[in-house]
């Protein structure tokens, strides 16, 4: 797997796929964690509106999540990320 | 898996029939997964059904045969996050059987949902819904392996077609206990011997703290890693039954996608509002209401109450002026409720019910988040400003919706301020039409500045910080046209039942006063400030008693005064930003407490006549 950095969600450009390296701690972790927005996820940006809000796919769901909350989530683009996810989904 | 669970070990396992005389069934699920219509079906009876996370924050309660079912507000996990939470997990609790209902689509999200209640060791039926749509988009899911899987019966149902509903009564009878996981299990005992409730004990672990108050326990730390270890047990589920057998582009998700870009959102938000112009502001505020107002009302309806009543009581007695007169609390308040409130409640209504059902205001939201950030909002709060031009009333209640009791504050008060509700618009709309393009303008820009004002300031000055937003954005769906029917007949009644007794003691307070000569008191008392600091007729003070008791009352008692066109302007700024109507400072006192209230109330007095005297200073 090769990272080439770890940025804020609230950066990345539209159509992107990334890999959640870390999402805030607090009260507003265990929402993420329901809505599976967790470590070791893949999503992809379907939607950056101008200010940072995001709207973010995961598995057919959309999700849309605040620029200072998304300015919390760190992420990594990932290489060839596609074929990563399908080894991953069969690791699991 | 290797995991079966003596349940019957526990101090206090739940009885597989249960001891009461109608057993109680909850109807859990997340939000927009289709329980309203799964309970209508259920109760017969209609409840509330939307498509915005979290409109409902009661939950309805029905009969069903012997069974009690109710209705719980959509939650993605039970804890005690919100207010919708509290309310579905002390129905959870209270439950002797779960209907879980599911949208067959979205289970994984939905599972982390269905794993809780199982690992509250309730009583579980897994109801996927929304058949239908896994055909559409090449979905397969293995119902057996996914019943293996939770330990719980699977059952499948379309909402839409109505199809499965037979099966609905086998599911509460069938009911069971789910899997647990072996190490959360062990975990469970521990904290299960102190607590004596399985579900308890669960959410006390996962870190409820009112309910570890209640059993005198210290609250777990162990959301985290139980959230996490749930989450990924879901996931494995999830990828061992779901399989997608084709992908392809829908114009519904191709419209949702547009609805949440900028270049695509904003135009598809402007059409949105010319078209609800067009139907609420132009086909009812003016063609409809002409209709029924002037003619059922004025024509029709007074004259002919009039003289009924005039062959008992004369017209210009103390009772005939208080029942048939100017102010008549059976000829104008009628007129008023019946043919010029009723036809725009329902209009506005439809065209909200639209909004929400389509999906469209989730995404909303999203589209206006940034905006609402400069005022300490989040995109949230453009539903309880878009009820507000609704009902203010109904618009604070739903600020229970909003994440911190700082953005409560922020949008209580901008609600009260500087949001019109639907009657208020439709006279201020007629009035501002008599005055002109320029006077419109005026009015627009000075009531959005005090909005703009009054949000920056609270949002600099009030401490703490807003939530972020964090929505999940439902399928955008043609409305179903019944379900929409129904909810307008359902908001317009409500509305109804719960404006028409404040008309009524407005319009008799009004006469009251106009008989025993206080109208005059109180003309004389705001005479100075509307005369000279407004520079309005003196009559005009009449339709500032009238906005205490109502808003849109309070506009209305300008039609009959004769103004110039900055006269309105003045007159219909100052009545907007005066204070809300009773019903609305009652539920805002229940929401916000006396002292916020009593600030807010007072405000808005001070407020109101200090703009409309400077934009009267400026235009006069």
């Amino acid at each position: 797997m090769t990272r080439d950095r770890t940025v804020p969600l609230h950066t990345i450009p539209k159509g992107s796929r990334v890999l959640i390296m870390e999402v805030p701690e607090g009260k507003g972790k265990s929402q993420l964690i329901r809505l599976g927005i967790l470590k070791g996820e893949f999503i992809r940006c379907l939607e950056r509106l101008p200010g940072g809000t995001m709207v973010i796919e995961k598995n057919r769901r959309e999700i849309a999540i605040g620029m200072t909350l998304a300015k919390s989530i760190f992420v990594a683009y990932t290489k060839n990320n596609g074929a990563e996810e399908t080894a991953k989904k069969k690791h699991a | 898996m290797p995991e079966h669970i003596d349940h019957h070990k526990h101090p206090t396992a739940i009885p597989i029939v249960a001891e009461t005389l109608h057993p109680k069934v909850a109807l859990v699920g997340n939000p927009n997964v289709g329980k309203s219509v799964i309970f209508n079906f259920l109760s017969g009876l209609y409840v509330d059904v939307s498509n915005y996370p979290g409109t409902t924050v009661e939950f309805s309660k029905g009969r069903f045969g012997e069974y009690e079912i109710y209705d719980t507000p959509g939650v993605y996990g039970i804890s005690a996050f919100s207010a919708e939470e509290n309310v579905t997990r002390d129905v959870v609790l209270e439950a002797d059987a779960v209907l879980n209902v599911v949208d067959s689509v979205h289970i994984e999200r939905d599972l982390f949902l269905t794993q809780q209640l199982i690992d509250m060791g309730k009583r579980v039926s897994v109801i996927l819904n929304f058949n239908d749509e896994l055909e559409r988009q090449g979905i397969v899911i293995d119902t057996e392996q996914l019943s293996l899987s939770l330990g719980a019966p699977v059952f499948q149902t379309s909402a839409v077609r109505k199809t499965g509903f037979d099966k609905l009564e086998t599911a509460i009878v069938d009911a069971r206990r789910g899997r647990i996981d072996p190490a959360l299990h062990t975990k469970l005992h521990s904290m299960l011997t102190e607590v004596g409730s399985e579900a308890e004990a669960l959410l006390i672990l996962e870190g409820d703290e009112s309910l570890a108050q209640k059993h005198g326990v210290h609250a777990g730390n162990e959301r985290e890693n139980l959230y996490i270890e749930r989450r990924n047990r879901v996931n494995l589920i999830v990828s061992s039954v779901f399989s997608e057998t084709k992908t392809r582009a829908r114009i519904s998700t191709l419209l949702g996608r547009w609805a949440v870009n900028i270049w695509t959102g904003v135009p598809m938000l402007l059409l949105a509002l010319y078209i609800i112009y067009l139907f609420v502001g132009k086909l009812v505020a003016v063609d409809v209401v002409n209709i029924t107002e002037k003619h059922l009302g004025n024509e029709i309806w007074e004259p002919w109450i009039r003289s009924v009543v005039t062959h008992f009581i004369p017209l210009n007695s103390w009772l005939g002026t208080l029942l048939v007169g100017e102010f008549g609390v059976i000829s104008m308040t009628v007129t008023y409720l019946l043919f010029l409130l009723l036809p725009l409640v329902v209009a506005f209504y439809l065209a909200l019910s639209f909004m929400e059902d389509s999906g469209y205001l989730p995404r909303l939201a999203t589209l206006v988040d940034r905006s609402l950030n400069a005022i300490g909002l989040n995109g949230s709060a453009i539903i309880p400003i878009i009820l507000g031009f609704g009902c203010v009333t109904m618009a604070t209640i739903t600020t229970r919706i909003l994440g911190s009791e700082r953005e409560k504050t922020i949008a209580t008060t901008i609600l009260q301020f500087a949001i019109p509700c639907s009657a208020q618009i439709a006279v201020v709309a007629a009035l501002l039409a008599g005055a002109g393009f320029g006077a419109m303008i005026i009015y627009s820009v000075t009531i959005f500045a005090v909005f703009v004002a009054i949000g920056t300031i609270l949002h600099h000055t009030l401490p703490g910080e807003s939530s972020p937003l964090l929505i999940d954005l439902p399928p955008m769906r043609i409305p179903r046209l019944d379900n929409i029917v129904r909810k307008t007949t359902f908001r317009s009644y409500g509305f109804m039942k719960e404006a028409t007794p404040w008309f009524f003691a407005g319009a008799f307070a009004i006469g009251i006063m106009q008989i025993t000569g206080m109208l005059v008191v109180w003309q004389n008392l705001l005479a100075p400030i509307v005369t000279g600091w407004l520079q309005l007729p003196r009559e005009a003070a009449t339709a500032f008693v009238m906005g205490l008791v109502r808003r849109d009352f309070g506009a209305a008692g300008l039609y009959a005064l004769a103004l110039t066109p900055y006269q309105v302007v003045v007159a219909l700024v100052t009545i907007t930003l005066f204070v809300p109507c009773v019903a609305s400072l009652m539920v805002m006192l229940k929401e916000r407490g006396v002292k916020e209230a009593l600030i807010i109330w007072f405000s808005t007095w001070i407020g109101a006549f200090a703009v409309g005297g400077i934009v009267s200073q400026i235009l006069i």
